[in-house]
C-alpha cells in the first residue's frame, strides 16, 4: 500500500479533569488515502468531532494533544509545524466544512467577498481574477444565478445555499483533504439529498480525500468508501462501507446499526444498546463497552482488547471476536 | 370530507394559523406567514399519525395549535365532539389535560428550577389529581419506574439526566395526567440513534398499555416509516398528502412525498446514490408560491399548477392535492379501512415485510 494522505498515530487528546487530565480521546489511529472518503462514526460524545479538530490542530483549550500522537499529513507531522505553516495548511490542502453554516460564516460581509478573501489569502492574483475564481465556484457548487449571489449576505441565503458557500470556500485551494463535520446534519431531506449528491460529485471529480464525521450511517452508505466506529474515545471497528453495513462484527457496531428504525421492524420492537453512554473520566478500565454489551464476559472488564483482523479490509476491538477468528 | 366521522378522537377542519408581520415605527401588521393554512386532519383512536415534513412546513404549529400554545386564526378542532375553536381558556382547560405533548428537546422543555417529583407532578397539581402529597409523589414513583428511571433519583434536578433520560421525564410528566392523545413534537430526533431506539421502544409500549393515540410530528422519514400507522405529509402550511404509511412509502402519489422519499439515504450497499427530485430551495412561507406551494420545485409540474389551487384528490386511503394525481371516481374514502387500519397496525406489518424483501 502506498502512504496515506494523512495518517494519524496514536492520538490522545485530554482535557482537564477531576484528579488530572482525562483523555477524550484515546489512542486512535487512522489513515486516508489519496481520492479516498473515510467516514468516522459514533454517537455525541465518542470524541469524532475533537479528532477532527485535533487534525486540523484547532482542539479548543484546555484541551491538549499529548507528545505520544503523531498526525502526519502529505509526508509531513503536522504537530511539528510553526503556527503560519498550519495555517497555510488550513483552508489550503485540507479544507474544513461544519454543521452550522450560519456560524461559519461572517454575518455583515457578502458571501461572495468572504470566499474571494480565502482565495487572496492563499494565492497571489489580482482581485478581478479572484473575482472570476469565486463566481466559478460558485457555479461548480451548484449555486444559482453565482453572480448575482456574490453579493449576498449569509441572512439572505437560506442553509442549503449556505452550505454550499461553504463547501466553495472549502474547495476554493483545490485542497488534498477536506474535512466534514456533520456537513448535512442541520439540512432538510430534500436539500440533504442535494449536498450528499454534490460532495459524491466533487470528490470524484476533483479527486480531494475526504474525512466525513457523521452519526448517520445513510450518509455514510451516500459517500464513504471506508468507516472507522468510534465509541467511547477509541475506534471499536473499521473496515469498508460494505463491511461496516452488511457484516458489523464489534458488538456496539452491531448494535448501532439494528437501533436504527427499519421498515421491516414494524409492529416489532428496535433492538436497544442498554444504558448510556459514559462519560470521560468515568470510563470503563479495560473495554470501553463492556458494561452495556450483551455478549461480554469477564475478559472484557479485565484487559483491553487489541485489534483483530477479520479480513484485509476489516478490523474490531473485540475479544470476543478475537476468539471467533482464531477459534 | 367535510363530514365528521362518530369514530374520530379528534377532527381538524381548514385550520389556519398566520403570524403577523410588524415593521416600523408604528409596529404595523406588514402581511403574515401562513404557518398553517388550510389544514384538514382526522386522528382516530388509538392510531399513531404521522405528521412530517420540512422545517418550516407548519407542523409544528399544527400541534402547537391543537394545544392553544397558539391561537387558530381560523378553521375548528373537534374533540370529542366538542369544538374546541369556540371554547373560552377556561372551558378549554378539561381538553389540555387530555392532550398533552412531549417536544424535540428535553432541556428547554424542563424547567431546570423544578426537581424531577416537582416536575412530574405539575400537571397533578394544575388538574387536581391525587388526594394529596403523599398520594402524588408516589404516583411520580410509579411513573418514574415504569419510564425506566431510579425513583430515587426524583429529588435531582433536570440538568443532572442525559438527554435520554431527561426524555423520559417529558413522557412520566405528559403521562401523569392521563392524557388520550400526546403529540410527540421530534420527540426523538435530538437523540443519539441507540437512545431513540429505547425511546420508541417506551412510546410503543406506553400506547398499548394506555390506548394512547399519537400525533407523531417528525421530519424523520425512518421513524415515520417504522412508527407511523398513517402519514400526513405537510408542505408550506398544507397537507399535500394522507394515507396510510405502507401505501405511502410503497406507492407516493404527490410529487413531493416522492422527492421527499427519494431524498432517504438507504443503508443498503447495494443501493447508494439519492436522487435530489426537488429543485431549489423551500420558499419562505412568507411568501408562498401561487397555486400549487410546491411547483416552483417540481420536476413534473403543469403550466396550470402556478395559477390554480391544486385539488385535494380522494384516494382509497386518504388524499393527495395534486393535479397530476388520477381521481378515480369510485375512489372515495373508505373509513372502515382507515379505521381498521389505525386500531391494529399488526396485521399489515406482514405485508410490509414481504414487500421489502428483494
Amino acid at each position: 500500500m502506498s502512504t496515506p494522505l494523512l495518517a494519524v498515530e496514536n492520538l490522545v487528546l485530554t482535557f482537564p479533569g477531576e484528579g488530572g487530565r482525562i483523555a477524550v480521546v484515546d489512542k486512535v489511529s487512522l489513515a486516508i488515502g489519496r481520492g479516498e472518503t473515510l467516514a468516522l462514526v459514533g454517537e455525541s460524545g465518542c470524541g469524532k468531532s475533537l479528532t477532527a479538530l485535533a487534525i486540523m490542530r484547532l482542539l479548543p483549550k484546555p484541551g491538549r494533544i499529548e507528545a505520544s500522537s503523531r498526525i502526519e499529513f502529505d509526508g509531513r507531522n503536522l504537530l511539528e509545524l510553526s503556527v503560519p505553516e498550519m495555517r497555510s495548511i488550513r483552508g489550503g490542502a485540507i479544507g474544513m466544512i461544519f454543521q452550522e453554516p450560519m456560524t461559519s460564516l461572517n454575518p455583515v460581509t457578502s458571501v461572495g467577498q468572504q470566499v474571494l478573501e480565502a482565495v487572496l489569502l492563499h494565492e497571489k492574483v489580482s482581485r478581478r481574477a479572484a473575482r472570476e475564481r469565486v463566481i466559478e465556484l460558485f457555479q461548480m457548487v451548484g449555486i444559482p444565478d453565482a453572480r448575482t449571489r456574490f453579493g449576498a449576505y449569509p441572512h439572505q441565503l437560506s442553509g442549503g445555499l449556505k452550505q454550499r458557500v461553504m463547501i466553495a470556500t472549502a474547495m476554493a485551494m483545490r485542497p488534498r483533504l477536506l474535512i466534514a463535520d456533520e456537513p448535512t446534519t442541520a439540512l432538510d431531506a430534500t436539500i440533504r439529498a442535494q449536498i450528499l449528491e454534490l460532495l459524491r460529485q466533487l470528490s470524484s471529480t476533483t479527486g480531494t480525500a475526504v474525512l466525513l464525521i457523521t452519526h448517520d450511517f445513510g450518509v455514510v452508505n451516500e459517500i464513504a468508501d471506508r468507516v472507522a466506529v468510534m465509541y467511547a474515545g477509541m475506534i471499536v471497528e473499521e473496515g469498508t462501507r460494505r463491511d461496516l453495513l452488511c457484516q458489523p462484527r464489534h458488538p456496539y457496531a452491531q448494535g448501532l446499526l439494528k437501533s436504527i428504525p427499519r421498515p421491516e421492524a414494524r409492529g416489532g420492537r428496535l433492538e436497544e444498546i442498554k444504558g448510556v453512554v459514559p462519560r470521560p473520566g468515568r470510563w470503563p478500565p479495560a473495554c470501553r463497552f463492556a458494561p452495556r454489551c450483551p455478549s461480554a464476559f469477564d475478559r472484557c472488564g479485565a484487559e483491553l482488547p487489541h485489534r483483530t483482523l477479520v479480513s484485509p479490509s476489516q478490523g474490531a476491538w473485540c475479544h470476543l471476536v478475537e476468539y471467533e477468528v482464531h477459534a | 370530507m367535510t363530514m365528521l366521522s362518530a369514530d374520530a378522537l379528534l377532527e381538524v377542519r381548514g385550520l389556519q394559523t398566520w403570524f403577523p408581520i410588524r415593521s416600523g415605527v408604528l409596529r404595523r401588521v406588514r402581511g403574515a406567514v401562513r404557518a398553517v393554512d388550510g389544514v384538514d386532519l382526522t386522528v382516530y383512536p388509538g392510531e399513531t399519525l404521522a405528521l412530517v415534513g420540512e422545517s418550516g412546513c407548519g407542523k409544528t404549529t399544527v400541534g402547537r395549535t391543537l394545544l392553544r400554545l397558539v391561537e387558530a386564526t381560523g378553521g375548528n378542532i373537534w374533540f370529542g365532539g366538542v369544538n374546541l375553536a369556540r371554547l373560552s381558556r377556561d372551558a378549554f382547560r378539561p381538553f389540555r389535560q387530555k392532550m398533552q405533548i412531549v417536544m424535540q428537546d428535553p432541556g428547554a422543555a424542563l424547567d431546570p428550577r423544578l426537581t424531577v417529583r416537582d416536575a412530574i407532578a405539575e400537571g397533578m397539581d394544575a388538574f387536581g389529581l391525587g388526594a394529596n402529597t403523599e398520594e402524588r409523589t408516589q404516583r411520580v414513583a410509579d411513573l418514574m419506574r415504569r419510564v425506566s428511571l431510579d425513583p430515587e433519583l426524583m429529588w435531582r434536578y433536570p440538568h443532572e439526566f442525559s438527554g435520554g433520560q431527561r426524555q423520559r421525564i417529558s413522557i412520566a410528566r405528559a403521562l401523569a395526567v392521563e392524557p388520550v392523545l400526546l403529540i410527540c413534537d421530534e420527540a426523538t430526533s435530538a437523540l443519539d440513534v441507540s437512545i431513540q431506539a429505547q425511546i420508541l421502544n417506551l412510546l410503543g409500549e406506553l400506547k398499548a398499555e394506555r390506548k394512547l393515540t399519537y400525533l407523531f410530528i417528525t421530519h424523520d422519514l425512518g421513524v415515520v416509516r417504522y412508527f407511523a400507522d398513517r402519514v400526513a405529509v405537510m408542505y408550506l402550511g398544507r397537507i399535500v398528502e394522507l394515507g396510510r404509511t405502507e401505501r405511502v412509502f410503497a406507492e407516493p402519489a404527490h410529487p413531493y412525498t416522492k422527492a421527499l422519499l427519494a431524498s432517504i439515504p438507504s443503508l443498503d450497499p447495494a443501493r447508494r446514490g439519492v436522487k435530489p427530485m426537488a429543485l431549489g430551495d423551500v420558499p419562505s412561507p412568507i411568501h408562498p408560491p401561487s397555486g400549487c406551494h410546491f411547483h416552483p420545485r417540481c420536476a413534473q409540474r403543469l403550466a396550470t399548477c402556478s395559477r390554480y389551487d391544486p385539488p385535494v384528490v380522494p384516494l382509497r386511503d386518504g388524499m393527495s392535492r395534486c393535479v397530476l394525481t388520477p381521481d378515480a371516481g369510485d375512489n372515495q374514502p373508505d373509513r372502515a379501512d382507515i379505521t381498521m387500519a389505525a386500531a391494529s397496525p399488526k396485521p399489515y406489518s406482514a405485508e410490509v415485510t414481504a414487500e421489502q424483501r428483494p
